[in-house]
This record gives C-alpha cells, structure tokens and sequence, in this order.
C-alpha cells in the first residue's frame, strides 16, 4: 500500500462511487477519477508489463505522455486496447486489463525475460532476423510481443461526424499563454478557437495554481473564455489538435463523452501552439520501478484527485519546479525529502541534500528505498524531475526548427514558420508572467499584458552520462536503456532516425514524449557531437493516437469508394439480380437464386439459342459537338473518324501517348458535327478528362465541346438470332431491315413519345440491338421488352453469362485482356498505323524499335484437349523446362462456353501470332498442363451470326 | 490538405483537382520525331525543387490550368489560364 485518497479536496465526486476492476480485482473509485488515478487511490503499484523485459511498471506521469499505463478497457462488453489509463476517465463497470502481462501485471509468468536481458540487447529483432535462425523463435516472440489485444466484436458505428471550420487564430492549449493569445485575438475582435485536450481550461494553473489580474486564475480565465464565445470564436474542451498539414491544416478530434466523437478539420489564419511542456525523467539507476513518478504528475494527483501517492517521498530533481510539488505533498502530511543536483539549490524549510545523485532504487516490484552516498534510505516513493520538454509538436509538424537552450535545457523553437506562433512552455517560458507576455504578444495584444507575479524557474542540465553503472531507463515503454543507446552507437546507429527504428526508442503509443531528448542528449554525448548537432527525429502527426473511426468518419464500408448505379437497378433485383461490382459500377451479375455456375450457363445458352436481355446502360455516352468535332475524334482515335458517314458507328482503340491501348469502344457519328463515344464503362471520366484536356490544349475551345451524357440515357441491348422479331414487336417506329439498318449503323425511333436510338452493334457475336432510350423513361421500356421476352424464348442475361459470349468471340475487355504493354497491333489491328498520314494520340510510339519487337505479347485462343476442364485465368504460358522454364505470357480470360461444349480461353502470348498451332505448356499453382494456340475467335469465324 | 486555386472556381480542396504533368510542347510530326525526342517527351520531367509550373485539371469544373507550387513547401505561387497564341 503506497498511494491512498485523501478525506477532502480534489475534483472528484465523493458522492458517486464508481465500481471497477483491474486485472479481475474490484475496487472502487469516485466520479472525476481517472482509470489511474483511482488505482493509485486504491494502492496498487504495479499496473502494467515493460514492452520487451516484462519488469513490474507502476503509473508515471498523468496525462497523454504516460508510458507506462496502458490499458485494455471493457465497456458493455466492448474491449478498446492500449488506452492510457492517465487519461482515460473512470465509469462505472468498467473492466480494466494491463497489457503485455500474462495473467496479470502483478504476477507475469514471463517476468524471467527480464533476467536474460543481456541476451536481448538493442536491435534484438533485427539480429535475430539474422542469426541464428527468425523461425525458431517467432512463434514464441509474436506471442509475448505487442501491448493490447484487439476485439473483433468491437466495431463502432460509422457515426463520427465530421466538421469543417475555418477561425483567425486558432490557440491550441488552454493553459495560461493560451488563455493570454486567446484573450488578446478576441478583445480584438477576432474569431479564436481554443482548444484543449482536457475536459477543462487552465493547463498547469489548475494544478499549481496562480494569481492573474490580481486574481483568483479562475475569474480571469471565465472572463476570457467569455470574450471568446463573444466575438465569434469557440472553446472546445476534451479537444486534442493532433497533426498539422499543409497548407495550415489543423485536425482535432473532439471527445464530448456522450455523442460520437467528432473529427474538426480547422483552417485557421494563424495557429497559436501553447502546449504546455512535459516534465521528463532523471536517467538515474533502476528509473523505472513502480512507484517512482514524475514530481510534476504527483501534483496532479493531489490537487486533482486528492490522491497522495506514498507517504515516505524522495524527490530528485535538477531544476527549481520540483520544490512547490515538494511543499504541497508535505502540507498534505506526506514524509519528504529532496535530493538536488545541483549545488546551489533554492532555499526550502524541507530537508534537502544538495549536489546528491540518486545512486539506485530499491525494490524489486516497487520502490523500498532510494540509495545515497552508499546508503539506503527507506521510502515508498521517489518523484523524478529532469526538466521540461517543451511540446513542440505541432510547430514542428508545420516545419517549424528547433535548437537547444542551454539555459533551459531544453530544446526551444528556432525559426519562424508562417502563420504559427509558438508562446509559453512550449516556447520555453516555464514562468506564469513570462507564459502571459508570450501569449499576449502572440495574440497580437497591444498594451500591458495580464498581470502575474514574477517567478523564477532555473535548472541544471542531468543529461545521461554514457560511462553511468546500472541499468537506467530512457524509454520505459520500448525497454530502451542507455546501453541500448550505447550499443546502438558502437555499432554506427548514430542518426537519430536510426537509433529510434535499431532500439524502438521513442517509438509505440506515447511516440516518446518522456524519452525523446534524454535518448537523443545520450547519443550526443556517445557521440561528442552537440545536441543540435545530433538533431531530432521527424516530428509526424498524431500527437495521439487517434481512433481510425475518428479519421475515417462516414467514409466506411460501401461508402469509401461509392459505386454508380444503375437507373434500372430496383427492376433487376426485383427479378432476382445478384448484383456485382464492375469497373465502379454495380450491375447484374447473373439472374435467380440458382446455382451461379449453372445460372450463368443457362443465360449464354438462351442467348444463342433465342435471345437475351442485358443492360448496358453503364457504357460511357460522351457525345463531340461542334465544328472542329472530327478533328478532335480524329486526333483522339487510333481509327479514323472522320470518314465515318452520319447514321454510322464504328469500333476502334483510344491509345495513350506511349502506345499502349487505352480504352476500346464504338462511336457513332450522329451528325457532321457530332460524335457519340461510348467508352467502356470503368472508363468513362478518364475519357471524358483525356477528350477535354486536349481539347483545351490543342483546339480551339470554341468550335468543339465535350459533353458526357452517359447518365442520362440508358441502353437496353437485344442480343440472339430472336433480337430482331422481339425489337419488331416492340412497334418502335423504326425500319429494322438489314438494308435500312445494317450492322454498324442506328437509327432513330420513338417509344411512347419519347426520343429512342436504335444501334446495331454488338459484343456478342450475334445479331444485336442497343435500346437506347432516356433515363427516365427506361423502365417502361424494360417493363414492354420483358413482358414481351418469354413469346420468343427469350431471358435476362447479367454480366458473367456476357463475359462468355464476348469470348468466345475473341472481343477483348481492356484491362483485362490487354495489360501495360499491349498496343494495337499486338490485337492483330495494324491498319491505322500503317495507312493514317495524320497524327493522332500515341502514333509516335508504334513506330520505336520497342513497339516492333519480335518477342510481344500478342493476343491469341488456348485451346485444351477434349473432355479438359478450363485454364485458369492468370495461369503462366511457358515454354522449356526445368531450370530453363520460363514465361511467354498468361491467360487472360477463361470460360466454359456452352454454344461450343468445350472450355474457351484467350491470353497474352509472346510472339503469339507466329505460333498458331503450337502446343504450349501452361503452368498454375503448380501444376502444369496443355493448351494449344489458336486464333482468339472461338465461334463462328466467319461472323454469320450477325446477320442471322 | 492544400487549397488550390482555380482560376475559374477559387479556392478549393486538393481533393478536386487532378495533375496533369509538365507543360510540354508535343514533338510532331511523327515522322520527323526522333526516338530520343519522343523519349524525352514521354518520359524526361525538369521535376524542379523549388518553384515548379504544372498542369492541373480541376475535376469539377474540368478546366485545365497552369498553377505554379513550390515542391520543397507545397505553397502555392499562382495559377493562371491558358493564354492562347492569337491564330
């Protein structure tokens, strides 16, 4: 029994006792608590595991820098890992586990680690990587490493909201240099925010106390919180701003405790960082046993929570803020005794040893003593404190540099960033008056600022010395000592950058808070370079770790890259769509609730036989409009288009500038100076983009447009030898002789009064007939086309069953049948390239030594022995065997089609063109099979069908 | 996140805008481009430190610009339409 709860004072509620466990104990706690601030209120010590050596660790510090308590917390069943018990607030029921121990932090089977700690030095991982073998041990190391263990039942809603907000200033920190800014800006009229990451303001002031104004702290900072709120600005408690981005970006994410926490993006006109500073250990011998603590947290502890954390109380210290922390915990009847560094300590009505470095402490599961002079003096707790650390992060986060005050130790902003300001602590002014001059001038105030007594803070550089006996921690949560960081720098990590990734030094959940300029100052001093010299590592938001849900708001699930969809979609569900996603769109996948294998079967079948319904509305509909549109079409297109009569359509390749193909499709020419471009359907903005970007760069603006209207029509497509007399029967209006309406040609026609375009063209190798009609009208149009189906033999036919059709055709879909190296001619279409005089997009690059190697991937049909099952798509074309085995290229498309009886499959060969005939081995998982080279039209070479 | 401006739209988030690369003259005729032409101009970029002029399509809008940012500091220095040569 160490720490325990005094009878008075302290903003906790002693009429609401809260229940709790830890480690499956209960105990009991007051509304206003802290998970650890009850625990040191209930004695116990040890609340945790060190990461790497599993020593016995207790509480140190008392707000986000904590190392050391880390938590699983159970809420209503719902278990969140690695929370910082410093920080978390205590509830009722909650179900508190320490991490990293097995059971539990007071009795942890694997402690033993500990002893063979000279086995595990610095970069231990990356050695045993090395030697003698990773495989042996890391079943046994992943086990035992990590902290928290994740519950896969915890899944938040996707309910955190998220705000944008743009103010003048933007104060970040709420103690006494921000409260000053804050109050300045706002009596200026300015719009501030002020933001805090505790649930209330006044930062060190609510714990040290302080006069302002002649007052009482709190009335003035009321009066400032009032002025803020009353000039249009904001102040957000339990608000941690956690990063800073480009372009004066703040994100802070706001925990109001009873809705959703929120995600603030803030674009403020200037930021003003008043972040407090962060008191950090002194390196001394054993640093790391429960029960010894930062001074600064101890104070916390008592004025916050009336909690005292020992009775018999050391405290070492090398600077002057130690001393208030010392007369509080004897004024509420604790036995201290301090031990200065320095020589020249402040007077103190308390016993103090002057110029005394602590040598050990005692204590193998908590602290028993504290060793001086070769002696050890009985006590149950020992305060640590080295200085302050100025929290700098967000000033460096914004590229802000820093260098070492040596009057401070402590390293300082440096430069001017543009737009951020950095005043109080975490600019080194460590005073009350000194913080409100900053913060007042950083605020813009004109006149005095507000006024405080003068006060006096001095310290003594206790940098870690290399040659020090004993074991000192610098990192109690990675386990890093100062002979890791010795070690570190024998073997050359002498980077900071590679010091904190070779020993993990100020890596993990407090991202080194406590650690960072002890290590750094270690390396320095290894290294005899100075400690700007040795410089800092890469300050990188977040601050704090923040939930991914926070970050990732609504953006969850199917809303992270939403899909387009379909006009008809209600319809084919309701006819038993299995819906699937295809290149951005959800579409039709096949139809019922059969089989898929058999569905799919079933539908390329029927579509031979009689014919098929499928919806091919998501086919981009980009339409060229204006005088100079063929130039345009024709610079775009691989195939000329110019040529192409009005009432006419024809299919061709857009290419990229290196050649490779770009997209396929068809284009209709409805007018002289009007093109329709129907891209494939993932490809329609990438088109729409690359149409517009070269309109503005190379045409005149004015004669041609682009317009997309692939969402306001849709097309509905007939495809089988029965198309034709369903279309007939549908009374369009329209001739649908071949002579009046041949193949890659449309018409005109009306439905119902409305505009209707009739196309033949078509991906299956059928006779074919694209419907397309407006949006709005395109149910009506279904409903008469599917009522009208079954007279004909007709059915709905969904995308798989279509991936069939089009194959056994040898029609290739982009990017699947094509890879990054496929030009046109590698699909046997050399035409253009060898007749076009013009220039148009990617020309240049068909004609390098590259575009007209022998070895190409070209686009060719595998076939495989009768009675075989299908190749799988993806699997290796290879010839040689053995060693001298290697690649030509790999299957690109695989079906079963049932027209044929027989599997068909295309893919990319080398040289392909040249090895018709040729049997080739195909190599998959493994396994190795037979196929044979053959023309990529499967079906019906001749194309009669489409006539049929 | 970065603030573009559009000089059609104004300020707006980055998330709305698509880089297009380098201005570049396009070499033509293919028939009188070399290999190392053509080469350069599909491949070669300045990729200046320091002020850099780039093409930037802003996706809502879909006009193209040119928009001059400092790579070292991401800040931005301008942007500007497409003058065109008087034909």
């Amino acid at each position: 029994m160490s720490g325990f709860r005094l009878p008075a004072g302290g903003a906790v509620d002693r009429g609401r006792p809260l229940a709790f466990t830890f480690d499956g104990k209960p105990y009991l706690g007051f509304r206003g608590d802290s998970i650890a601030s009850a625990l040191l209120a209930n004695g116990v010590r040890v609340v945790g595991r060190s990461f790497k050596y599993h020593r016995p660790r207790g509480v140190w510090g008392a707000w986000t820098e904590e190392p050391n308590a880390i938590v699983d917390v159970t809420r209503r069943g719902r278990t969140t890992p690695n929370l910082r018990a410093t920080v978390e607030a205590l509830d009722n029921d909650l179900a508190v586990r320490s991490v990293n121990a097995l059971p539990t932090a007071a009795a942890d089977r694997v402690a033993l680690l500990d002893r063979l700690s000279a086995f595990m030095p610095a970069g231990f991982y990356y050695k045993t990587f090395l030697w003698p073998r990773w495989e042996t041990f890391e079943l046994a190391i992943r086990a035992m490493a990590g902290l928290g263990r994740v519950d896969p039942d915890n899944q938040p809603h996707g309910d955190n909201p998220q705000f944008n907000a743009r103010c003048d200033m933007l104060v970040v920190g709420g103690g006494p240099a921000g409260l000053a800014a804050a109050n300045a800006a706002a009596r200026s009229g300015r719009a501030v925010f002020l933001l805090d990451d505790r649930a209330d303001i006044g930062g060190q002031l609510v714990h040290r106390g302080g006069s302002i104004e002649g007052g009482d702290w709190r009335d003035w900072a009321a009066s400032v919180t009032a002025a803020v709120e009353a000039n249009g600005g904001r102040v957000m408690t339990s608000t941690t701003a956690y990063g800073v981005y480009d372009h004066r970006l703040v994100s802070a994410w706001e925990r109001s405790g009873t809705l959703p926490d929120a995600l603030w993006r803030i674009r403020p006109k200037t930021i003003i960082v008043a972040a407090g500073a962060v008191e950090r250990p002194l390196v001394v011998p054993d640093n790391d046993r429960p029960g010894v603590m930062s001074a600064d947290a101890a104070l916390v502890y008592l004025r916050r929570f009336a909690v005292l954390v020992g009775k018999r109380i050391a405290i070492a210290t090398n600077n002057d803020s130690a001393y208030p922390v010392a007369d509080a915990l004897s004024e509420a009847g604790a036995e201290v005794e301090l031990f200065d560094l320095r020589p020249d300590a402040p007077p103190t009505t308390l016993r103090v040893v002057r110029g005394a470095e602590i040598e050990g402490v005692a204590g193998a599961s908590g602290v028993e003593g504290v060793r001086i002079g070769g002696q050890t003096r009985a006590v149950d707790t020992v305060l640590l404190s080295g200085g302050w650390t100025p929290t700098v992060h967000l000033y460096a986060q914004a590229r802000g540099k820093l260098r070492y005050d040596e009057a401070l130790a402590a390293l300082v902003p440096n430069v001017e960033v543009e737009g951020v300001r950095v005043a109080g602590a975490a600019n080194g002014a460590f005073n009350l008056d000194e913080a409100l001059r900053q913060g007042h001038a950083a605020g813009g105030g004109q006149g005095a600022p507000p006024n405080a007594p003068s006060g006096q803070y001095r310290v003594t550089a206790a940098w870690p010395k290399p040659d020090a006996p004993g074991r000192r921690w610098i990192d109690f949560q990675n386990d890093v000592t100062l002979k890791d960081v010795a070690l570190a720098a024998r073997e050359g990590y002498v980077s900071v950058e590679h010091l904190k990734r070779y020993t993990t030094l100020g890596m993990a959940t407090d991202q080194g808070k406590t650690s960072n300029i002890n290590g750094l100052a270690a390396m320095a001093a290894l290294t005899g370079r100075s400690i700007d010299e040795t410089g800092t590592t890469t300050y990188r938001p977040p601050f704090v770790p923040v939930p991914m849900g926070v970050i990732a708001g609504r953006r969850r699930g199917a809303l992270i890259s939403p899909l387009k969809r379909l006009p008809l979609e209600a319809e084919h569900r309701a006819d038993g769509a299995q819906m699937r996603e295809y290149g951005g769109w959800l579409r039709p996948a096949w139809y019922g609730p059969d089989d898929p294998g058999r569905a799919i079967q079933r539908e390329a079948a029927r579509a031979r036989d009689a014919v098929a319904l499928f919806d091919g509305s998501s086919l981009g509909k980009i339409e060229i409009i204006g005088p100079d549109a063929a130039t345009l079409a024709d610079f775009s297109s691989y195939n000329r288009l110019s040529n192409l009569k009005p009432g006419k359509v024809r299919y061709g390749f857009l290419l990229q500038e290196s050649g490779i193909v770009f997209d396929d499709g068809v284009t209709l020419r409805l007018a002289e100076d009007r093109f329709l471009v129907s891209c494939s359907s993932g490809h329609t903005d990438s088109v729409v983009t690359r149409l517009e970007l070269w309109r503005q760069d190379r045409f005149d603006p004015r004669r041609v447009v682009i317009h997309d209207t692939t969402a306001q029509w849709a097309t509905l497509t007939l495809t089988g030898p029965r198309a034709r007399d369903l279309v007939a029967a549908l009374d369009l209006g329209a001739a649908l002789d071949d002579d009046s309406l041949p193949h890659m040609a449309f018409t005109p026609a009306a439905f119902d009064g409305a505009p209707l375009r009739i196309t033949r063209v078509s991906f299956t190798g059928d006779r074919s007939y694209e419907l397309s009609a407006p949006a709005r009208r395109a149910r009506a149009l279904r409903a008469r086309i599917v009522e009208k189906l079954p007279a004909f033999g007709g059915g709905l036919l969904g995308l798989e069953a279509l991936m069939i059709l089009r194959a056994e055709k040898g029609f290739i879909v982009v990017g699947k049948d094509t890879d990054g190296t496929t030009m046109p001619h590698d699909l046997g279409i050399a035409g253009p390239r060898d007749s076009r005089k013009d220039e148009y997009i990617g020309k240049r690059s068909l004609f390098t030594p590259a575009a007209n190697d022998k070895g190409r991937k070209q686009f060719v049909g595998l076939t495989v022995a009768q009675g075989e099952t299908a190749l799988s798509t993806g699997a290796h074309v290879i010839e040689g065997a053995g060693r001298a085995r290697r690649s030509m290229g790999y299957v690109t498309s695989s079906y079963v089609s049932p027209t044929l009886g027989a599997p068909v499959a295309l893919g990319l060969v080398a040289n392909g063109f040249a090895r018709m005939g040729q049997t080739v081995g195909v190599y998959h998982l493994g396994a190795e099979r037979r196929a044979t080279i053959a023309p990529a039209v499967a079906l019906d070479p001749e194309g009669k069908r489409l006539h049929a | 996140m970065q603030i573009f401006p559009c000089p059609f739209c104004g300020p707006r988030d980055e998330t709305e805008f698509h880089y297009v690369g380098e201005p570049k003259a396009r070499p033509e005729p293919a028939e009188a481009v070399s290999d190392a032409e053509w080469s350069a101009y599909l491949h070669l970029n300045a990729n200046p430190k320091g002020a850099s002029r780039e093409v930037w399509l802003h996706m809502t809008c879909l006009e193209s610009f040119l928009m001059t940012r400092d790579t070292a500091t991401n800040a931005v220095l301008g942007s500007e339409p497409f003058t065109r040569a008087a034909s």
